[in-house]
């Protein structure tokens, strides 16, 4: 898109930006939308675009193309839509290259292929409006669900992900042409600053980085701070593995995060905001330095901001690879060049933050929340959720359930809804285990507590946290001692090693899980897991070794039978543990296709082609190669 | 494309930055970024040009996982291991990469073309099993794909991939 250079100086040009805006986004043309976030490009979204450019230049079609976020639904990767005047919007889904130019055959009629397509969509998914665009035919293609119908979309209410998938994210007119910047307007030019904490402490939202710190309190801790410059920080440094609801906004509608930074710069008299972004999100981290650069060109960051005489910057600072340097204090050194170390709290950040100055850190999603805080009211928020945790909550969906996705939820929803509904449950028929949440910080919730409300006190009543928003389905092929020593090892190499009790303390609950994964362990060990976990959370000064044992304890109270059969009877009930199993080749069943034998990585697969194999062990590395290539189900895992 | 020789170093890298303690990091991730290591004369004078003690600049280039002291293979396997990856197969795809390159764990394979790494999550859980060959994601991998994911870089094909079998 070639980008129109906008001076927004009052609400007259803000209009004609937006009216540009809703031009491209629903154009008098055919317009082909593929998803083009990170996880689309991983699914090949690259080269669908490509295909259908040059299926277009070629044939000369009179189309658009343009690319968008992530629309959520990442199992069906890569996703192309389709836009025609007058007609709901089509989505295909799994798309391949070869299938493009079948699908924009179809176009001039505007039927669309049935056969490859998956939904009709809303363009709005916060009300549920129907679009003017689609001139009065509803939203309804004959033989293909709606948006609203799926039960996926239908129990989600999308505030953070308003935008995603549905505009261009390097479109400052687009998220214009959506009501972006009116609320900005409306804080500089009719609300005071202290107006704003005001909304924002009456909505209820709380910190969605984890900790779920009221937003509205820490506000006003930063405005009542003494010292000045004050700054803005907004965390994106996502390191929770499972979880990427940040890399979706920055990715999908990075101008609704900057927007929500100015107004927190307006209301907190701050004029500098740095976005802290991990540097394994590359596309996040040119996604919105675009965009603030597009803001500035726009003087919607600057030295006079919609004319009102507000100034406000914003910097773009990447991390260099450290999970510890979420943690607000870590993540402030690291912003200073220093080595990212947590300090002792108190001070607060609010009093003594960046450079020693009041500062005020949030988390992505809590800063794209806050535009619809100004322009909806603190009181429509609040009637969002249950009554200590207001409003929605995008998590990323994820492990063994057949919709992976991200999704965003009101507060309240079940696990079960979650997992079952709008996840479709677990594939293969196979049971749910545990849903795991919160990252390294959270626990393993077992299958029998689904009906848990997602709240933050819930969640932690259960042994885990809402954290950042990852949640992992765990069928009955994971192991639970497994998944403890993963968390374990993961959390001694990320341990910063300030602290003694967290660097030495989550190395000796590692070995110990190790031990019992490998057989080794007794009983003893179990109370020795639980006295050090004790030990570790009590004595770290911040968040990492505050809940580094979550995983073990959470485990523990909920399988520890699972534990006791690594202990007792050297079996690892789900088979994961190297250490406790075998894998053979069932004589009967094999029929000697030889397809396992040139992936063995330890060639302990003997035998001769057309007749039967059998598997050395001795040399057998358990690598499972030979139980992921068999089609006759003859490899056996004991 | 970096290369492992020795390499001709560009001192503008360094100077060009204001001299500010905040720019250290940033300085490093440029050199990683243009070397793919970062070389000591570099680091040495990063000291200097920002009065900030080398000892201070090693510590910062110790302690973050993306630099490396020492050079490494011309590509750059990222071999995710996020919670979604792990339960999905991660390690073991992590396992075929390691014998299909022959590195001893995680390192630089023995040809220089390769070095193998491991990374927290790269996000694109919904996909997983993932791993990241320089700046290409590959998704819902297999033990069985990994081989033919290699190949395309052996042969220096130019990066970019085909969605068929990705």
């Amino acid at each position: 898109m070639v980008e129109r250079v906008h001076h927004i100086t009052d609400l007259e040009e803000l209009e004609r930006v937006a009216i540009h805006g809703r031009a491209s986004l629903y154009p008098e043309r055919i317009k082909i939308l593929v998803g083009m976030a990170t996880c689309g490009r991983a699914a090949g979204a690259e080269e669908v675009l490509e295909k259908v450019r040059k299926v277009v230049a070629e044939k000369k079609l009179p189309y658009i193309v343009a690319e968008t976020g992530c629309i959520g639904w990442c199992s069906q990767e890569p996703l192309l839509d389709i836009w025609v005047p007058g007609r709901p919007r089509v989505t295909y889904g799994r798309v391949k290259p070869k299938q493009v130019p079948e699908i924009l055959a179809a176009l001039p009629e505007a039927k669309p292929k049935l056969a490859l397509a998956i939904m009709t969509g809303d363009d709005n998914p916060l009300t549920g409006k129907h679009a003017d665009y689609c001139n009065g035919h509803g939203s309804k293609v004959d033989g293909l669900p709606s948006y609203a119908e799926l039960p996926l979309f239908r129990r989600q209410l999308r505030i953070v992900m308003r935008n995603c998938g549905i505009l261009d994210p390097a479109s400052l007119e687009e998220y214009a042409a959506r009501g972006g910047y009116r609320s900005l307007w409306k804080a500089l030019w009719s609300l005071k600053p202290e107006d704003v904490v005001r909304e924002v402490t009456e909505s209820g939202l709380r910190g969605r980085g984890g900790a779920g710190f009221p937003t509205g309190r820490k506000w006003q801790a930063v405005r009542d701070a003494k010292g000045s410059p004050k700054y803005v920080i907004c965390n994106a440094d996502e390191g929770d593995p499972g979880a990427y609801m940040d890399r979706g906004v920055l990715e999908g509608d990075p101008h609704s995060v900057i927007e929500g930074m100015i107004i927190g710069g307006y209301a907190l008299g701050a004029h500098e905001g740095v976005i802290y972004v991990r540097e394994e999100y590359p596309l996040a981290v040119s996604r919105v330095t675009e965009a603030i650069h597009q803001a500035e060109r726009a003087d919607l960051l600057g030295d006079d901001i919609l004319g009102s005489g507000f100034r406000f910057h914003i910097e773009v600072a990447q991390g260099a690879g450290a999970f510890v340097c979420g943690e607000e204090t870590a993540l402030i050194a690291s912003i200073e060049g220093r080595v990212g170390e947590p300090r002792p709290r108190p001070p607060y950040p609010a009093e003594k933050g960046l450079w020693g100055k009041p500062t005020c850190i949030n988390n992505v999603e809590t800063w794209a929340t806050v535009p619809v805080i100004v322009s909806r009211g603190g009181a429509w928020f609040s009637g969002i959720g249950t009554e200590r945790s207001k409003g929605t909550k995008v998590f990323s969906l994820v492990g063994s359930v057949a919709n992976t996705a991200l999704i965003e939820v009101p507060m309240g929803t079940t696990l079960r809804d979650v997992v079952e509904e709008i996840g479709g449950g677990v594939p293969g028929g196979r049971a749910c285990k545990a849903v795991q949440t919160g990252g390294p910080s959270g626990g393993c919730i077992p299958a029998e507590q689904l009906d848990l409300p997602v709240d933050y006190e819930s969640l932690n009543a259960a042994g885990s946290i809402m954290g950042s928003g990852g949640m992992i389905v765990m069928d009955d092929h994971t192991c639970m001692v497994d998944i403890a020593k993963y968390f374990m090892d993961f959390l001694q190499d990320e341990s910063c090693g300030k602290c003694f009790s967290c660097r030495v303390g989550t190395q000796r609950m590692k070995e110990i899980v190790t031990r019992i994964s490998e057989g080794k362990g007794t009983e003893q060990d179990l109370d020795l897991l639980e006295d050090v976990a004790w030990m570790v959370s009590e004595t770290s000064l911040c968040g990492l070794g505050g809940s580094a044992p979550n995983p073990v304890l959470s485990t523990l109270r909920y399988f520890r039978d699972e534990y006791l059969a690594h202990i007792r009877d050297h079996k690892c009930p789900a088979k994961v543990c190297k250490e406790l199993i075998t894998y053979t080749i069932d004589p009967v069943t094999c029929n000697g296709c030889g397809a396992c034998v040139s992936l063995c990585s330890g060639q302990a697969v003997v035998g001769e082609k057309n007749k039967l194999y059998t598997i050395e062990q001795a040399r057998c590395t358990k690598c499972g190669a030979c139980l992921e290539s068999c089609k006759f189900d003859a490899v056996l895992v004991n | 494309m970096p290369t492992v020789e020795t390499p001709i170093l560009d001192e503008t890298i360094v100077d060009k930055y204001e001299e500010r303690r905040a720019n250290l990091v940033p300085i490093l991730q440029e050199i990683q970024s243009t070397y793919s290591y970062l070389p000591e004369e570099l680091l040495r004078r990063v000291s200097r040009k920002l009065h900030v003690p080398l000892s201070d600049v090693y510590q910062l280039a110790t302690f973050y996982r993306c630099f490396s002291l020492k050079p490494r293979g011309r590509h750059v396997v990222q071999v995710c291991l996020g919670t979604a990856c792990h339960v999905r197969g991660g390690p073991k795809i992590l396992d075929r990469v390691e014998t299909e390159t022959g590195t001893v764990g995680l390192g630089t394979s023995p040809d220089m073309e390769f070095v193998v790494e491991t990374v927290r999550c790269l996000g694109c859980c919904g996909l997983a099993p993932v791993l990241r060959v320089d700046k290409d994601i590959y998704a819902t991998l297999e033990q069985s794909k990994i081989k033919r994911v290699l190949n395309r870089y052996r042969k220096k094909r130019p990066a970019g991939k085909d969605a068929t079998d990705g």
